[in-house]
């Protein structure tokens, strides 16, 4: 178990290795020098050749890879071509939006979509659970503006409920007033995660409940509620920590489209304006902190399929 | 063969086939007859939507009743009108047809998100194939490339193309097509190593059955199925990816229109617009378009087995 743990620790540090590469070539295949597009058609060459030795763009492409990846793991991630600050102070100043965001939803979506599969599972092709399966596929493949907007129409300006743009500020509130500072966004989230969700922890249940112990367990008289949690749910907990796992790294694509949609400042507003401003230093620093979340997520997802999985621990 | 003769032969201690001069081979079912497709109820309702959408696509600039960047009315300009003669679904942010760039729209975002998807299949499944019958070092290297694209989320890998190259249709196509790529790679390597090795391929192989006939005849109707389904989905995660790049205002560029970009320049409607149909107009298309195809190959992959479905 444990030298398993340490395969897939390793082979998840060679995927970081890996991500880390493509995210530095990818910035590096820029037509054209960043130097130039930072400092426009004006420049002189003396100026450029400056600024290419101020960002270190003068040294050979792996000793500026070695010295950004050391920077990026002891906290440097250099300064922002755009606005002149280091990127770990813009990413300072917004972090808490979408950290906020992503852990409220988290901490409500989460639960709640897992009773909702768990429930469906019970009871596979009633009506509830048709219901639910019909309307969290039209959710998967529907956008997540497309979410966005109902719930606005449906909460803001159907009910009265809360605003269709996120306004002021997070300072000194509370769980409850930033629930409600965020809550369309947050409520947005949680739909968009609970269509996965639902589909796939009901997926992981009915799979255990498929099993022939289960079977066992109905033919010698054992109760529905005691199977369902005293011989499936155990057995079950392991898929749906790595279901729960897989969603929190969606959540890492969803809040990119939903902080634009509602207009609040956030690391994902400050990764696109990046793109737009072509402000490589930016993306690249936010890129891997984006990519090593979601590959750690899905580290614990492996993990939990491993601790969970006889079958997978000990393979043919 | 008559049935009182195969009666006489049920007698016998070891069940003997009658031999018959009159079957030959040619007649032999090497597989089991073929069950015939229908679509049910939701999934004719798929059907009519995606045609729908892809007669609009084709048929854009002829049926749309103003230009993509023509506004309706130019001597009375206002943002976000509401649905009136002359403009059915209104204006939108800058006082154009909504319906016109609607149309537009629909050729733009089903045409990339078709050539890109196309673009993913014959990467993916040149490259999967390919890693499967080539030696197992090859196939290593590929797929563990392979493992660290798929292991980072999409939209990152779009943020950064774009931030390096620009953003432009061919680019976005190109793009979506190299990342989704990854995607149709696993399960080509998948299907092929598994088809390679089955006994009916071995079969034909012993039989003396050349390479191109074993792939058309042996290969191919069983990959079949699953590609085609899997081909319905990466359409809608590609349709998704594309409306949100372009959502993001890093995809189609205006005054070009596609849905994710009308999305996007619209989003003031909800504040303070008369009508909200400019956000929530091509928002739709975009949902009932991907439903629609969801809806095609739920049918199809309950044909084929069933198991793709629950890929979702």
């Amino acid at each position: 178990m444990l030298s398993l743990i340490i395969k897939r620790l390793g082979i998840g540090l060679i995927t970081v290795i890996a991500v880390s590469l493509i995210i530095f070539l990818g910035t590096k295949i820029l037509p054209g020098d960043a130097a130039q597009i930072r400092l426009g058609q004006q420049a002189t060459a003396e100026n450029i050749a400056a600024f290419r030795a101020r960002l270190g763009l003068d040294q050979p492409y792996y000793m500026q890879y070695l010295s950004w990846l050391f920077g990026f793991f002891t906290g440097d991630m250099g300064t922002s071509l755009a606005s002149d600050k280091p990127i770990t102070e813009l990413i300072y100043d917004r972090y808490e939006n979408t950290l906020y965001v992503s852990s409220l939803t988290a901490l409500i979506g989460v639960p709640i979509s897992l009773a909702l599969g768990i429930f469906a599972a019970m009871f596979p092709g009633s009506l509830y659970d048709r219901f639910l399966t019909m309307i969290s596929v039209s959710l998967v493949a529907s956008p997540e503006f497309l979410t966005a907007t109902i719930l606005v129409l449906i909460f803001v300006f159907g009910i009265g409920w809360g605003n269709a743009v996120v306004v002021g500020s997070i300072e000194g509130k509370g769980f409850f007033e930033l629930y409600r500072h965020f809550a369309m966004p947050i409520t947005t989230l949680c739909f968009v995660i609970a269509s996965q969700l639902i589909r796939m922890s009901r997926a992981a249940v009915l799979n255990v409940m498929n099993s022939p112990y289960i079977e066992m367990a109905i033919l010698k008289g054992v109760p529905r509620k005691r199977i369902i949690f005293r011989h499936a749910l155990l057995n079950a907990i392991g898929p749906i920590v790595n279901v729960v796992a897989l969603n929190l790294a969606y959540l890492v694509t969803g809040v990119i489209v939903v902080e634009v949609y509602f207009g609040y400042p956030g690391l994902a507003t400050l990764i696109v304006q990046g793109v737009q401003t072509r402000d490589f230093v930016l993306i690249q620093g936010l890129g891997m902190l984006f990519c090593l979340t979601y590959v750690i997520l899905m580290l614990i997802a492996d993990i939990a399929a491993f601790a969970s999985n006889a079958r997978l621990r000990h393979p043919k | 063969m008559s049935k009182s003769k195969s009666k006489n032969k049920l007698t016998q201690e070891h069940f003997v086939a009658p031999y018959d001069d009159s079957v030959s081979f040619d007649e032999l079912p090497d597989a089991p007859p073929r069950s015939k497709f229908r679509f049910s109820f939701t999934g004719w309702l798929g059907l009519i939507i995606v045609c729908f959408w892809v007669t609009v696509a084709i048929t854009g600039p002829f049926i749309a009743p103003y230009g993509e960047n023509d506004l309706p009315f130019p001597d009375a300009y206002s943002e976000f009108q509401v649905p009136q003669p002359g403009a059915w679904l209104g204006t939108d942010v800058t006082d154009r047809d909504i319906l016109s760039r609607l149309i537009y729209g629909a050729g733009r975002t089903i045409g990339i998100a078709f050539l890109a998807t196309t673009l993913a299949y014959i990467i993916g499944v040149i490259l999967g194939i390919g890693a499967a019958i080539s030696n197992p070092k090859v196939d290593m290297v590929i797929s563990r490339i392979n493992d660290a694209i798929l292991s980072l989320p999409t939209i990152m890998l779009g943020l950064v193309v774009v931030a390096a190259i620009g953003s432009s249709i061919p680019v976005l196509i190109c793009t979506a097509g190299v990342i989704y790529a990854s995607v149709v790679f696993r399960l080509a390597r998948a299907l092929g190593q598994e088809i390679m090795v089955m006994d009916f391929v071995e079969a034909a192989r012993v039989r003396g059955e050349g390479l191109w006939w074993v792939i058309t005849k042996e290969i191919w109707p069983n990959a079949a199925m699953p590609l085609m389904t899997d081909f319905g989905l990466r359409l809608i995660y590609v349709i998704l990816f594309v409306s949100s790049l372009s959502f993001l205002g890093l995809g189609v560029q205006p005054p070009q229109a596609d849905w994710g970009s009308m999305v996007r320049e619209n989003l003031g409607a909800l504040q303070y617009g008369t009508s909200i149909i400019p956000v929530i107009a091509p928002a739709i298309a975009i949902a009932t378009l991907t439903v629609g195809i969801n809806l095609i190959v739920d049918d199809v992959s309950a044909y084929s087995g069933g198991k793709l479905s629950k890929r979702l």
